[in-house]
């Protein structure tokens, strides 16, 4: 190999190198464009009044988004109590079968009810319970959300529990111990984590999601804690006010943006740290 | 689990050297007091019994290395202690052979005062015990002085042979009887020797090194 | 002459149509060391854990036959009651992750929602770590976890687990392949001492080791048992050619 061709070929190498660290960064960038916009146009608005008082009809000075919040901690909390219970059983069900009708059947759900849009779950919430129950409410909020928090939540617990290893449930049933029992207090402690991360990571996905919302929680100036009545939610005041005329409100829209990524980034980051707090070496 | 098979090995050895040291010890004394009961005994009785232990010790220091896999001082050990034991099987034979004379002996008078065989035997006796004793104690100090013990052996034995020539030359009368006594003391001759023998493989099982086959100086 | 603790009678396994084991005929002695040894493959973990029915629990799996404890088969008890009465520790150490070492221990009576007062537990755990040889290097540290432990330890660890529910029978699968040889010496010493109280057996592809620490030897070669025997005849004067042409290596 002469000496021309072996400088092209470092010259490539070191031009795909950079091409691809380049790349990496520029990755970077959208979030940190976003972080950036948001904490500019919000800093500004976040008070303790802001954070714990109603909303003010237009025109009034001040308001805030305290019924929004409270909101926001009602869905998600419903929501948990709908999708947990039903998403790690079936994730249960799920890494122990990996043949069989049902099996293939709750899989196949999963992967279609996660590309659901939206906006369609809500609908569908609306239909559903919101019609039935002849008024907006949290109720019909949290069932969208909690449909739509499923296949994350099934699916991290499978994979969770398809990496415990055999052989720590055959200590467990060679000790006489019975198979339900060897699930509750040998196999979900050691799974943990990675479902309590799913959990997490779901929630968040949910926490900002504003189309359901639109036809089942509906928003509400009130702070409410009756769940089948409407509710306000942070995503909702996004929209609300984001979409008005009014300057002072689109203030108050980048107020509630902040408290909202916050709010996502502390589940992340609280997710990673479940990980590796939790995270049982096998 | 090895050292409980090594002390069972060396406890069946120790079991098998007495009774073929009672066995020389009856038929020396059947001949002085021409006790004919107790040569029977080792014949009849003795002796199959020396075949026995001979089949079962060969099995158990097969299955001691087959089972242990020993190496160094405990292989050598499984090793020597079989050999030892197909020593005491032929000393065993000897001693029957000593019987059978001595049998034939009893019946009939003195060719001369019995001195020398019971002094060679008394020595072949103590060699055979000694050696016995370096290997319990794993002495080879008193192996290798045991060793030199033979020679005087030797010398009793060639000195029996000289006397019962002149004897049987000046009476051909006497000459059954005389090849009987040779006979006797060439048997206790070469238990003498298998004594030897067990004091070189103690030897090599206490120090590893070969003294076989070479003379007695070193 | 030693008492029979366990008899396997015409013991037949299956995984679906694949048939594992064939006619299996076996008395084991009690308080002794039963090695059962053979090439891989042959069928001898599945034997074992037909013998504490874990064979069961995989799908499709069948047996017929009978496999008796004092006369009492085995396969018309209740599995839960079976496994309570034969421990089991596996090849590769598996102490909980999530409990500590005095949980560990009590493991079996913990999961099962056994309760003791405190008292009580603490004496089984020191009596089953002492059983296992395990006290002395632990006793301190009851209550860290039990994964700092090197791989002997955690493997002494299991057996004491599986000590504290006082089976009759301990099955050993392999117990020393992953450990070094230093750790799988004390195994094989402590093997020698708890065979006085509790009947063993010992599944293991190392010919020298079925020889060094059995008392008797079962020979399986696909899936049939081909010899058994006391281990000191086993090894120098085997009765089958095939045992013969497995110990000094032509197969396997």
């Amino acid at each position: 190999m002469n000496n021309y061709t072996l400088s092209l070929r470092i010259i490539k190498d070191r031009g795909f190198k950079t091409l691809v660290i380049l790349f990496s960064f520029i990755t970077i960038v959208p979030l940190l464009f976003i972080l950036f916009h948001i904490i500019k146009n919000g800093i500004g608005v976040i008070s303790w009044q802001f954070l714990t008082s109603l909303p003010k009809p237009v025109g009034e000075v001040g308001g805030g988004i305290a019924n929004a919040i409270v909101g926001t901690f009602i869905l998600i909390v419903m929501s948990c109590m709908l999708s947990i219970p039903l998403g790690v059983s079936a994730g249960i069900y799920l890494s122990e079968r990996r043949e069989g009708w049902l099996a293939s059947l709750v899989r196949l759900s999963v992967d279609i009810l996660q590309g659901i849009p939206s906006i369609v779950m809500g609908i569908l919430a609306y239909t559903w319970v919101v019609l039935s129950l002849g008024t907006f409410s949290a109720f019909s909020g949290s069932v969208a959300l909690g449909i739509m928090m499923l296949p994350i939540i099934v699916r991290s617990t499978e994979e969770t529990l398809k990496l415990i290893p055999e052989m720590l449930k055959e200590a467990s049933l060679s000790l006489g111990v019975p198979y339900y029992r060897t699930l509750l207090k040998v196999i979900l402690p050691a799974g943990a984590s990675g479902i309590v991360t799913g959990i997490l990571l779901s929630v968040a996905r949910v926490a900002g999601e504003t189309a359901p919302l639109l036809f089942t929680a509906f928003g509400s100036p009130f702070m409410d804690v009756n769940i089948f009545k409407p509710v306000n939610s942070l995503p909702l005041v996004i929209f609300n006010y984001a979409t008005s005329p009014y300057p002072s409100w689109h203030q108050l829209a980048w107020g509630a943006s902040l408290v909202l990524v916050g709010m996502v980034l502390t589940l992340n980051f609280s997710a990673k740290l479940v990980t590796k707090r939790w995270k049982v070496q096998f | 689990m090895l050292e409980e098979k090594i002390t069972e090995l060396k406890r069946e050895l120790i079991g098998f050297a007495t009774l073929v040291e009672r066995m020389i010890e009856k038929s020396v004394k059947g001949l002085h007091e021409k006790k004919r009961e107790s040569l029977v005994e080792v014949i009849e009785r003795d002796e199959p019994k020396t075949n026995a232990l001979e089949i079962s010790m060969d099995a158990l220091c097969a299955s001691m290395i087959a089972q242990f896999e020993p190496k160094a001082k405990d292989l050598r050990i499984a090793l020597m202690v079989a050999k030892m034991s197909s020593d005491l099987e032929r000393m065993g034979d000897h001693a029957v052979n000593i019987a059978e004379s001595a049998l034939f002996l009893t019946e009939k008078p003195l060719v001369k005062p019995l001195v020398d065989i019971p002094k060679m035997a008394e020595v072949t006796i103590k060699m055979l015990k000694d050696s016995i004793t370096s290997f319990i104690e794993e002495n080879s100090k008193l192996a290798q002085e045991v060793c030199e013990r033979d020679n005087t052996v030797d010398e009793l034995k060639d000195k029996i042979l000289s006397e019962l020539i002149i004897l049987m030359s000046q009476d051909p009368s006497t000459i059954e009887r005389s090849l009987h006594l040779l006979r006797i003391s060439g048997n206790l001759e070469r238990i003498a020797d298998l004594s030897t023998n067990i004091c070189e493989d103690v030897i090599y099982m206490t120090e590893g090194k070969v003294i076989k086959h070479q003379s007695k100086n070193w | 002459m030693e008492s029979t603790i366990l008899t396997i009678e015409d013991f037949s396994a299956y995984f679906g149509t694949n048939q594992v084991l064939n006619n299996v005929n076996l008395s084991v002695a009690q308080k002794k060391v039963t090695a059962i040894m053979g090439p891989s493959g042959c069928g001898k973990t599945t034997l074992i854990r037909c013998i504490n029915r874990m064979h069961e629990l995989v799908p499709a799996a069948q047996v017929s036959g009978r496999i008796l404890l004092h006369d009492k088969n085995l396969y018309s008890m209740n599995p839960i009651i079976v496994r309570r009465k034969i421990g089991m520790v596996f090849q590769k150490p598996n102490p909980f992750p999530t409990m500590s070492i005095y949980d560990n221990v009590i493991a079996g009576y913990k999961l099962n929602g056994i309760r003791f007062g405190k008292r009580e537990r603490d004496e089984i755990v020191e009596e089953s770590l002492k059983r296992a040889a395990l006290w002395g290097e632990v006793k301190d540290n009851l209550h860290r976890k039990g994964t700092f432990l090197s791989g002997g330890q955690q493997q002494r660890l299991c057996i004491a687990r599986a000590l504290a529910m006082h089976p009759e029978i301990l099955l050993l699968d392999e117990p020393t392949s992953a450990l070094d040889p230093k750790a799988t010496a004390h195994i094989e010493e402590l093997i020698a001492e708890l065979k006085k109280q509790v009947t063993i057996i010992i599944v293991t592809h190392n010919i020298a080791q079925a020889a060094r620490i059995s008392d008797f030897t079962a020979f399986i070669y696909l899936g049939e048992l081909v010899e058994y025997g006391t281990s000191e005849k086993m090894f120098t004067v085997p009765k089958d050619k095939r045992t013969e042409e497995y110990l000094t290596g032509k197969f396997g």
